[in-house]
């Protein structure tokens, strides 16, 4: 079910009224199926560009994108996209009804898909919230209800936009924590978008870092770690200062140095 | 989308209205004299330019206009403020304000004429009220949108009533007041065209249109209505845009 | 909770009393001038109203101007969403469309009744093109700003999850856009009384309030007027309590969406 990834040097440059803007420049990497990768970079650096490639929201300028070995116009709409900002819940739907909504669109009946989406409501913490607007709910809120409905038509392949960047540490935590068991448990092929390193060697397998102005990809990664992994071991912290001097020792993220 | 091409598409736009009037006119089944083609009506604009009478028709919708607008503003920024600063006029007055709301200004018309006979007051009247209220409205929702942390902070200032009012209440206000200046010039605009077809005035532009009706002369009436369209376009866009992007757009409070 | 209600009934005794006022006022000016005819007192509104009531002129007149209304309100509506629409949509119809909406926009729908009556003939045709044409503009113009107020994310995060065109428009596009909607038929309504009251001065059909309104002029019947001013009030009040606000606390205001098409 979980497909691979392939992307095969692909740049991204936007045109805009005063010229055109390079934001990727000749970027190749796989994610292998069932694979949980992370990008980590500055602002700035392309991440969000190249999530959207993936998603199928924008076309390379050059190069090709292959899920499941079919160029990414012809793969199946197999993908599950977290975004990064608040505004991607539909405000016209309660929050059940949002995690519903992927299930509606398979045809999934009434019954089952409120079940279901219930499910991944209570997952993610918020039964009492199921029927509240997107309005009423905090940012974080919002956020977990989106991995709700993300998660929620069991997608192959899962797609996050630093989805908890804007989270009080302690429900990242949590967050982190329940990312992980969910690629344990479904072992869905997961590209994971941060610009926090210890995040990224929580989660990942493997780390993609970034460069900015133009994006380009510096060094990839293979996290060693066994799993579950604690942040506080030796090992741990090894891999996450020597992530810190691939980014660029100069000027380490403070947040993520911080944690 | 290119800037170029984008002006071609409105060119083409425009290009499309003429042939189709042009083709209605020709081919409609009525007769030239009712429909007449866009060269008629071109010729009859430059007709009633060149010998005045368009001029004076504008002048005087124009005067009306203003005086009927100056009043509509004068009552509106005064009712709406009174009742966004003292509960008690709120309570009085919204009840009839909402109900006075709904009622098209027109339906007035006849009553006026009962009142005051026929000419440029009852007018200018009926200009003035009708399109007061959706400006008592908006300016009573603007300082009722005052953030009452504003208020609060410039009273600690030590700002007193009138300061208050100059640099808190008026300049808070101001999103809301110029959306209720810019409906209650449109809606004067609209009711006054009408109103010169009914009250037989003896000068305007709603006056030039109906008299011209008696004797079919359709190259005016249509020379006349594009005259209001275009004259129209600009008050909406460069009175008030105009005074938008000096004030409110520049201190953040709307979007350009 | 007592207090707030207490707050809210001294405001419902004050518009009462407002209210009250205004009518006292205008008893005392009716009753000490010189024609009942121009200034009618209270008792001989109430007594015209109730007339017209019983002889079932108000009814009919009344139908026959929300009968316009309505119709020509779907007619505007029929052509102006789908265009408006289309306009938000595709880039070459917004820049085919906008020119001729907005040069047509600011030409009052009553400029054209003349023209109308020439073309039409007097009576109801000649009314209901003024309807459609007062209902049209407001109604394509915030149709085709509410399309545009879609946020992109909304319908990238339908599309992945696997929305197909059609379930984009119901599911996301129409409610997405149903504030500037909203706010547009409250306009377009607004315009379309607007237009058919002048209509039904000017281009002269059988029936409908604005003919009464400008009928009694001929006879010097201020109470037949005033009488008819508190209907279209009335149904005005009705219209804006039952259809419009109850849509908005429904749909927009439940979602959070009120302020997102306030002008
Ligand atoms: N719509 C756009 N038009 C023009 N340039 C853009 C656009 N979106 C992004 N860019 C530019 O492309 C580059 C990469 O942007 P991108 O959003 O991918 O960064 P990011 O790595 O996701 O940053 P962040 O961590 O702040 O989210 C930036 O330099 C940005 O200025
Ligand atoms: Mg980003």
């Amino acid at each position: 079910m979980a497909d691979g990834i392939e992307v095969r040097g692909v740049t991204f440059e936007y045109s805009t009224g005063l010229g055109s803007v390079l934001a990727v420049k000749d970027a190749s990497f796989t994610v292998a199926p069932s694979e949980f990768l992370c990008i980590v970079g500055p602002s700035g650096c392309g991440k969000t560009t190249i999530l959207n490639m993936l998603a199928g929201f924008l076309a390379p300028t050059r190069g090709e994108i292959l899920i499941g070995g079919k160029p990414l116009g012809k793969a199946k709409t197999d993908r599950g996209v977290v975004f990064q900002d608040f505004a991607q819940l539909f405000p016209w739907r309660t929050a059940l009804a949002n995690v519903e909504f992927g299930l509606e669109m398979r045809g999934v009946g009434k019954a089952e898909r409120r079940a279901t989406a219930m499910e991944y409501i209570r997952l993610v913490g918020l039964e009492k919230f199921s029927s509240t607007y997107p309005h009423q709910l905090s940012g974080g809120m919002q956020q977990r209800v989106a991995i709700a409905r993300a998660l929620a038509y069991n997608p192959g392949v899962l797609l996050m936009d630093e989805p908890f960047a804007a989270l009080d540490a302690m429900t990242r935590d949590d967050m982190q924590g329940l990312v992980a068991s969910v690629w344990a448990a479904t072992k869905k092929t997961i590209v994971y978008i941060t610009h926090n390193v210890a995040e990224a060697v929580y989660l990942g397998d493997k780390v993609i870092v970034m460069a900015a102005h133009p994006g380009t990809i510096r060094q990839e990664i293979r996290i060693p770690l066994a799993r579950p992994r604690d942040p506080l071991s030796d090992e741990f912290i090894a891999t996450q200062r020597h992530l810190l001097t691939v980014l660029g020792a100069r000027k380490p993220p403070a947040r993520a140095a911080a944690e | 989308m290119s800037r170029i091409t984008s002006i071609c598409i409105t060119l083409l736009a425009i290009l499309c209205l003429a042939a189709a009037w042009e083709a209605f006119a020709r081919f409609g089944g009525y007769t030239p004299k009712l429909t007449p083609t866009l060269s008629m009506i071109g010729a009859a604009l430059v007709r009633i330019a060149a010998n005045g009478v368009l001029w004076t028709a504008i002048l005087a919708t124009l005067n009306r206009l203003l005086l009927g607008f100056a009043m509509a503003a004068a009552i509106g920024l005064l009712i709406g403020g009174l009742m966004g600063r003292k509960q008690w006029i709120e309570d009085m007055l919204l009840p009839i304000v909402s109900f006075v709301y709904p009622i098209p200004g027109l339906a007035y018309a006849p009553l006026f004429i009962l009142w005051f006979g026929l000419g440029d007051v009852p007018t200018i009247l009926l200009v003035g009220i009708s399109s007061c209220v959706v400006i008592i409205l908006n300016t009573w929702k603007g300082v009722k949108s005052i953030k009452p942390i504003w208020l609060r902070s410039a009273e600690v200032m030590g700002a007193g009533d009138r300061e208050m009012l100059h640099h808190i209440v008026l300049p808070g206000a101001l999103p809301y007041v110029m959306v209720g200046l810019r409906l209650g010039l449109a809606n004067a605009w609209r009711i006054l065209i009408a109103v010169e077809m009914l009250m037989s005035v003896q000068s305007g532009l709603g006056w030039l249109i109906f008299g011209a009706q008696t004797f079919l002369n359709t190259d005016v009436m249509l020379a006349t209505i594009a005259v209001i369209g275009l004259i129209g376009v600009l008050l909406e866009t460069q009175v008030f845009e105009r005074i938008e992007r000096a004030t409110i757009v520049r201190w953040g409070m709307a979007a350009a | 909770m007592s207090r707030t209600r207490r707050i809210r009934s001294a405001g419902l005794i004050r518009g009462v009393l407002a209210v009250l006022i205004c009518l006292a006022l205008w008893e005392m000016f009716a009753r000490t001038s010189r024609s009942t005819s121009l200034t009618p007192p209270l008792e001989l509104i109430g007594q015209t109203l109730a007339g017209m009531l019983v002889d079932g002129t108000l009814l009919i007149n009344t139908l026959h101007t929300l009968g316009r209304v309505l119709l020509g309100f779907c007619i505007a509506a029929l052509i102006a969403v789908p265009l408006g629409i289309l306009m938000g949509r595709s880039r070459f119809a917004e820049r085919f469309f906008l020119p001729v909406v907005s040069v047509l926009l600011p030409i009052p729908s009553l400029a054209w009744v003349p023209l109308f009556t020439l073309w039409f003939g007097i009576g109801n045709t000649a009314t209901i093109c003024v309807v459609v044409y007062a209902a049209f503009f407001p109604l394509i113009y915030n149709v085709w700003a509410g399309v545009r107020s879609v946020l992109p994310i909304w319908t990238r995060a339908a599309t992945v999850m696997g929305a197909g065109r059609w379930a984009l428009w119901r599911k996301v596009v129409w409610p997405a856009s149903l504030p500037y909607v909203i706010a547009g038929t409250r306009l377009s309504v607004g315009r379309a009384w607007i237009g058919v009251i002048g209509g039904e001065m000017l281009a002269s059909p059988t029936f409908g309030l604005g003919q009464i309104i400008f009928n009694a002029k001929e006879f010097l019947n201020a109470s037949v007027m005033l009488s008819v001013l508190v209907v279209i009030g009335l149904i005005g009040v009705i219209t804006e309590r039952f259809i419009f606000n109850a849509l908005e606390e429904a749909t927009i205001r439940k979602w959070g969406m009120a302020a997102s098409a306030r002008r």
